[in-house]
């Protein structure tokens, strides 16, 4: 990995360009309206949710060890995964305007969005222009990000999800809960319902089950993807060689969008930038088995710009900034921008197994979201931002980085968010880590035993390994003892060792006693 | 002048890059490339990854293409068929439903009156089961051809069925609109439970020609 390391030279030359701002404060999905411990208080009282995300990250994960341990060059092709990206962020400006030439000479029409509130303006009015006062979407977290589906609706343009995920998720008028399997929430019955109730015409013999309920999407959607006459879309990858863009999915509502409209809006993050068509091989590898756990996944569409007699005539690419160019400018975020949001830290992360998607607040949740989402939108914005409590919803085990594609060290990134947080708002951060986990993990000592284990070197050493900037929470700790930093084990490891059962045990007969008090703490 | 959204997210995007280091990055590119199998062993593993994403999958030779995807047709109950405009005609020789040949004046919505659709592929990855359609081939047609229709036979010459990823993709043509399959439109949105077929073609019938 060759990130850049070592403390950002912010503030000390003269002449040192501005930070690019963040998110605007007060628009689109990238801040909850309750602090994590809080959110994730009245989550935990859902048993549906806890049920139905328990078994979906368990059988996901076990998928996706399955087809990750067939490749022999996993770790390979994570390294080159990792190297593209960081290469990526590097030549960011002459990539971007590779694309935009490569997709401009094919016919497309390419649109930049400094933030969230330009880039819904720069929609509405592409949409206003081909008469429909109706669009069909593609799931697509850049549009959710900036809350494109409520602004259009303000403008009286009827945004309709095609995914049937996200379909069931908007019919109920609800917020998506995993970036994968955004329903993963809801059970069968209670999806009967919702297209009982909203879907026209739906017979009311309606079987509540998976196959049944997938036909009555299928017959809803399919007469709108027959007269839809613009479609709106993300990309997962944007070739600035080629200006081909790229989006993967399973159940061809992308592939209607993508190709029966007249006209196509596709909203991509600045980052989503690759450099070569070649990188397709490793990222087409990657993607699908980190993030549904398949080989590959049922369908992927490349288009480069308008093909005169094959799909949309018109094509237009908005590229978003929002705050991406805020993460950039700092080593935390330039990192957090790597992610190709395949999901696959989530569903091994023990805080978000419990939680699920919601008590985050922003479109982006798990660790990753925890890290990027106060990248993107600040944790200074209003007083107890909420989004200065995501980088104290994790354990920092490890077990993120490990499953991560493309190698970002999340729970480092965590540590170096603490960091920053506990230094403008004066807290300490062990504090604040105790509120989150006495209210997720039930027993908090045990969790506090694991965070000393895992997380205490990274915290003490910081990303460097060094002992040169002491955060304050731990200033006592490290004087009074001459111990070297604990080695960056993985907590799993760890817990494995007899070192590691003997101190859970200890922990454990610690916690029994002191439970009742830190719960309380975390009203 | 004030400065356009272009100007601005660029200069940002370079000020952000001056604020710490760029260190040099040379990607490693030391996973799998430029793999061969032997014949029988990649129809082998392309199959086995079919059939693991649900396709169904038939075999042939040059000399009984038509006669499998007759049967593969039947099979189905099929009656009225599209096909692109620059489909081998002999393929057909042994079909008696209907034919429509595809063209772009044709709205798109019309090819949902076709029971199922006939084409070629342009090349395929045995490891991940997946087969590459090449939009812009006569052989294979225009996007919404194999979309909407509930059936699609394609067919595939062992030929073109590359062992891996990379070597897949080291075969397309960036600028053409290009379509990868694995195996027929499917969900797991609704309590994790695989459906086949949501929006796609509910039925994928593979037909692999061994000798071409
Ligand atoms: S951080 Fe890594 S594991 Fe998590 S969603 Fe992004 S790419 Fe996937």
């Amino acid at each position: 990995m060759s990130t850049a390391t070592g403390p950002s030279a912010r503030g000390t030359f003269l002449g040192m360009p501005a930070v690019p701002p963040r998110s605007p404060y007060g628009t689109g999905h990238l801040r909850g309206e309750r602090t994590f411990p809080r959110a994730a208080h009245d989550e935990l009282g859902n048993e549906q949710l806890r049920r139905n995300l328990g078994k979906a990250t368990h059988s996901i994960r076990a998928k996706r060890l399955d087809v990750t341990g067939e490749l022999p060059d996993w770790e390979a092709l994570r390294d080159a995964g990792s190297a593209i990206k960081t290469d990526t962020m590097n030549r960011l400006p002459e990539l971007l305007e590779e694309l935009e030439r490569k997709v401009t000479e094919h016919g497309g029409t390419v649109h930049w969005a400094r933030d969230g509130i330009e880039a819904n303006e720069i929609v509405t009015r592409l949409v206003r222009r081909t008469g429909s006062d109706e669009v069909l979407k593609v799931k697509s977290m850049a549009t959710q990000e900036i809350g494109l589906n409520e602004h259009l609706e303000s403008q009286g343009i009827t945004a309709l999800e095609t995914d049937l995920a996200e379909l069931i998720v908007q019919l109920a008028d609800d917020r998506p809960s995993h970036i994968l399997v955004p329903a993963i929430h809801r059970n069968r019955d209670e999806i009967r319902e919702i297209f009982l109730r909203q879907i026209p015409g739906v017979d009311p013999a309606l079987a509540a089950t998976p196959a049944e309920l997938a036909a009555a999407a299928r017959a809803y959607l399919r007469e709108k993807f027959m007269t839809a006459k613009v479609a709106v879309s993300g990309a997962n990858f944007g070739i600035a060689e080629t200006g081909t863009l790229s989006v993967v999915e399973s159940e061809g509502n992308g592939r209607m969008c993508l190709t029966l409209p007249e006209t196509l809006i596709t909203v991509m993050g600045i980052e989503k930038v690759l450099p070569r068509f070649q990188d397709l091989e490793v990222f087409l590898q990657l993607l699908p088995r980190s993030s549904t756990g398949e080989r590959m996944n049922p369908y992927t569409s490349l288009w480069t710009g308008v093909t005169p007699g094959d799909g949309p005539q018109d094509f237009h690419l908005v590229l978003l900034d929002n705050g991406r160019t805020a993460a950039l400018a700092d080593t935390i975020g330039r990192e957090a921008l790597n992610c190709i949001r395949c999901s696959a830290c989530l569903n091994v992360c023990p805080v978000y197994e419990r939680t699920g998607g919601h008590a985050y607040g922003s479109t982006y949740p798990g660790p990753i979201g925890a890290v990027l989402t106060p990248q993107l939108a600040g944790m200074h914005a209003a007083k107890d931002d909420p989004n200065s409590s995501l980088p104290y919803a994790s354990s920092l085990c490890g077990a993120c980085f490990d499953a991560c594609p493309v190698k970002i060290d999340i729970p480092s990134l965590l540590v170096e968010l603490r960091h920053q947080h506990t230094e403008q708002s004066g807290t300490t951060a062990e504090k604040l880590a105790m509120k989150a986990a006495a209210t997720v993990m039930k027993q908090p000592k045990l969790f506090t035993a694991a965070q000393r284990a895992a997380g205490l070197g990274r915290v003490v050493a910081g990303r460097s390994g060094t002992f040169s900037h002491l955060p304050p929470p731990f200033r006592g700790w490290s004087d009074s003892r001459d111990t070297p930093a604990p080695p960056k084990q993985s907590f799993r490891s760890w817990f494995a060792s007899a070192d590691g059962a003997a101190a859970m045990r200890a922990a454990a007969q610690d916690g029994a006693r002191h439970t009742d008090d830190d719960s309380q703490e975390a009203q | 002048m004030t400065a356009t959204a272009r100007e601005t997210v660029l200069r940002r995007v370079q000020d952000a890059l001056t604020r710490s280091d760029r260190p040099e990055v040379t990607v490693p590119r030391a996973y799998r490339t430029g793999r061969a199998l032997p014949d029988g062993e990649r129809l082998a593993l392309f199959v086995d990854r079919l059939v693991d994403y649900k396709a169904q999958v038939r075999t042939c030779t040059a000399g009984t293409t038509a006669t499998v995807i007759t049967e593969a047709l039947r099979a189905h109950g099929a009656r009225r068929i599209g096909v692109p405009p620059g489909l081998d005609p002999a393929w057909l020789a042994g079909w008696d439903g209907e034919v429509r040949t595809d063209s772009p004046d044709i709205p798109a919505p019309r090819l949902d009156v076709l029971d199922g659709v006939v084409t070629a592929s342009a090349v395929s990855c045995a490891e991940t089961g997946t087969i590459f359609l090449d939009g812009a081939a006569a052989d294979q047609g225009r996007r919404a051809l194999t979309l909407v229709p509930d059936l699609h036979v394609c067919v595939v010459d062992l030929s073109s069925v590359r062992t891996g990823v990379p070597e897949a993709v080291a075969q397309l043509r960036p600028e053409r609109p290009t379509t990868l399959i694995s195996g027929p439109s499917a969900t797991s949105d609704i309590e994790l439970e695989r459906v086949e077929g949501v929006h796609g073609p509910r039925t994928l019938e593979v037909v692999i020609r061994t000798d071409v």
